[in-house]
């Protein structure tokens, strides 16, 4: 819904910053951070927007960032692709592909060093697994025995370019972290029962200072790679492949499920969703009215 | 009374200062491939395994760039690592981690998270080490906003630089000249800082501003000498950190002499030198009397054979004669002013043998 609105309100022009929109990609997010506790460190990517919400992050200070304001979560100096909140210890997410993996390693090496009993998770994209980086933190967490989940979303395409121009046919990932000795499962992004349950699995093993674990799940953007838009219309995926995996929509599966499991009503649902509607519109409001950093901020933090 | 006339090498001031920041603070570690061999990074690591643990003093898989930032996550986490490098050329391939993380982090998060870093860098020459075992690249690094870049020459400025960059909470690249690394200086036994950002006049004058730092001050004091013979008074200031630059101590040199040469060992175009003179243009400009000058590598890939190397570094003759030119003096050889080489140019002294 949060993602929904900001594509509302990027034709303002008032967001004046390039996002990266996860329609579709919801359940990995919800699924892998509903593991994890407050004290638990997060990394992510460009596509993070899920991500920090899903483990805490202020929506406020989130909403702020895209506007470019000064209460942002990283003071205007960010934007979309770079959200932090220590308070939810989401340590930070950055757009260069692959860049974070070997940090999110470095900040369970830190924890294991001080013998700290926290994990840290790390989001990324197919491509990423494409980057010597991701071997080189694969291993390096499988030498340490780190308290890491390395979480692959594979969502198919790398802004345009299919996983069959990058990728050998059949390649296994799962085979690949094995042959670091590092445990790992895969499952249905889309559905985020599953989800939960492979990266509950994935957290306890973590926990118990196994070692690493890797969880790689397909999943599907529904929108375009960058903005607000739908582009299926470029032609480099079909409109039939992407209304199949609409029919799959993560959001409206789980909904199904709780109202079928008699776990919430219709109208609790309704409820539900108007207390977030509520929450998003007051994180805009904040955005909107909140300050543009001064000038002078320009300069500050450069140098800590 | 401490005893200020001890004397040890650089390398062995590097290692003290290594060993008393990991006594003082215990988020101090060193990482880097052979830490923890036999030899030790040439010496600058020995010893610091049996003391402070395999935890602390650890060797590295060959993944630079995972590494650094693995590096990084720790030092966002409260850890303050030391990152060596045996061979710059080696550590390009952690540019990305280098670059696009540790120099932003504390920028683009909006000042929430710090990263304390010190990335120890090895260049050096001669030997044959050829086009990939010998770049200096430190203009690289210098132009990157967010990354401080330490060039310390003498033993002194190497352990008093090394414990301010640990102490410092933004990422540092510390360049150290291999042939440094023997070279004996007066160094305090207790914990001392030698501030970052500030250069060092090592020889007052008041007819010519030499510029330089690193292994070519050595060359550059070599030839300050020999120039007062001639009634040539240099002032020889030894930049140590290369950024944040200190720009007063320049510009101040400038008002005073009205001449400057700075001497880079590393390449031409782009770097250290070309940043001073177009300093000193922009904000000296009415003391100069002359053009400045730079004394430089040539702008060619560092060849391996020594019979290709002679001519390839500059050497104190060339200072000379570079400065007896801007006085409208004739140039001189080698003999003529008095420099005789003990050992063959492609060593730092006699008793290197080799191989490194």
């Amino acid at each position: 819904m949060a993602e929904e609105r900001i594509c509302e309100l990027y034709p303002e022009h008032e967001i004046r910053c390039p996002v990266h929109i996860c329609i579709g990609q919801e359940a990995v997010a919800s699924g892998v951070c509903a593991n994890l506790t407050k004290d638990d460190y997060l990394m992510s990517n460009h596509r993070s927007h899920g991500h920090y919400l899903a483990k805490g992050g202020s929506i406020k200070a989130m909403f702020a960032e895209l506007y470019g304001k000064a209460s942002g979560c990283s003071g205007g100096k960010g934007g979309s692709m770079h959200l932090v909140d220590l308070s939810a210890n989401i340590l930070g997410t950055t757009p260069i592909v692959a860049g974070s993996i070997p940090v999110a390693v470095g900040t369970a090496f830190g924890s294991s060093i001080k013998k700290e009993n926290r994990i840290s998770v790390v989001f990324f994209g197919d491509a990423a697994t494409e980057e010597g980086v991701f071997c080189e933190s694969l291993n390096f967490a499988a030498l340490k025995k780190l308290p890491i989940i390395f979480v692959c979303e594979n969502n198919l395409y790398s802004v345009y370019s299919p996983l069959s121009v990058r990728q050998p046919k059949g390649r296994d990932n799962l085979a690949l972290v094995r042959a670091y000795g590092i445990r790992g499962a895969m499952g249905d992004g889309n559905d985020v029962t599953e989800v939960y349950k492979l990266a509950k699995e994935a957290a306890a093993y973590v926990r118990k200072g196994r070692g690493p674990y890797y969880l790689q799940f397909n999943t599907y953007r529904w929108k375009e790679h960058c903005g607000p838009n739908y582009d299926n219309d470029l032609g480099y995926r079909t409109e039939n492949e992407f209304l199949a995996w609409r029919k799959r929509c993560p959001v409206n599966r789980f909904e199904k499920e709780l109202i079928r499991g008699k776990v919430i009503d219709a109208q609790k649902m309704g409820a539900l969703k108007q207390e977030i509607r509520e929450e998003i519109e007051d994180a805009v409001s904040f955005a909107k009215s909140s300050s543009f950093p001064r000038p002078e901020d320009l300069k500050s933090y450069i140098y800590a | 009374m401490p005893k200020m006339k001890r004397k040890i090498t650089f390398a062995q001031a590097i290692l003290e200062a290594t060993g008393q920041c990991m006594e003082k603070d215990k988020s101090v570690y060193v990482m880097g491939l052979g830490v923890t061999d036999p030899k030790g990074v040439f010496g600058t690591t020995l010893g610091l395994k049996d003391k402070y643990g395999a935890e602390r003093v650890l060797d590295m898989p060959v993944a630079e760039n995972g590494m650094t930032g693995i590096a990084i996550g720790s030092a966002l986490v409260g850890m303050r690592p030391i990152m060596t490098h045996q061979r710059l050329d080696f550590m390009l391939l952690s540019l990305d981690q280098i670059i696009n993380n540790a120099a932003k982090w504390h920028y683009m998060f909006g000042g929430k998270m710090k990263v304390p870093l010190v990335i120890r860098l090895l260049i050096g020459r001669g030997w044959g080490q050829g086009p990939q075992h010998s770049q200096n690249l430190c203009s690289i690094f210098a132009g990157i906003p967010g990354l401080k870049v330490l060039m310390p020459t003498t033993p002194f400025d190497a352990k008093g630089l090394l414990i301010s960059a640990v102490e410092d909470d933004n990422p540092v690249i510390f360049i150290e000249h291999r042939w440094l690394h023997s070279v004996t200086g007066v160094v305090p036994e207790e914990v001392y800082r030698v501030p970052i950002g500030k250069a060092k006049v090592i020889s007052e004058g008041k007819d010519i501003t030499v510029v330089s730092a690193s292994f070519m001050t050595l060359e550059a004091t070599r030839a300050a000498e020999l120039l007062s013979k001639d009634g040539i008074n240099s002032e020889v200031i030894d930049l140590r950190t290369i950024r944040p630059m200190d720009e007063r101590t320049i510009l101040d040199s400038i008002e005073k002499t009205g001449r400057l040469v700075v001497i880079d060992g590393a390449w031409r175009s782009f770097g250290i030198a070309a940043e001073v003179i177009s300093l000193v243009s922009e904000k000296a400009h009415k003391y100069l009397k002359c053009a400045p000058c730079r004394i430089t590598f040539p702008d060619i890939p560092i060849p391996t054979s020594h019979a290709l190397t002679g001519d390839f570094y500059p050497r104190a003759i060339d200072i000379i004669n570079t400065v007896r030119m801007m006085f409208g003096l004739p140039g001189q050889s080698e003999k003529e002013v008095g420099i005789c080489h003990e050992s063959p140019l492609d060593v730092p002294d006699k008793a290197f043998a080799g191989p490194f």
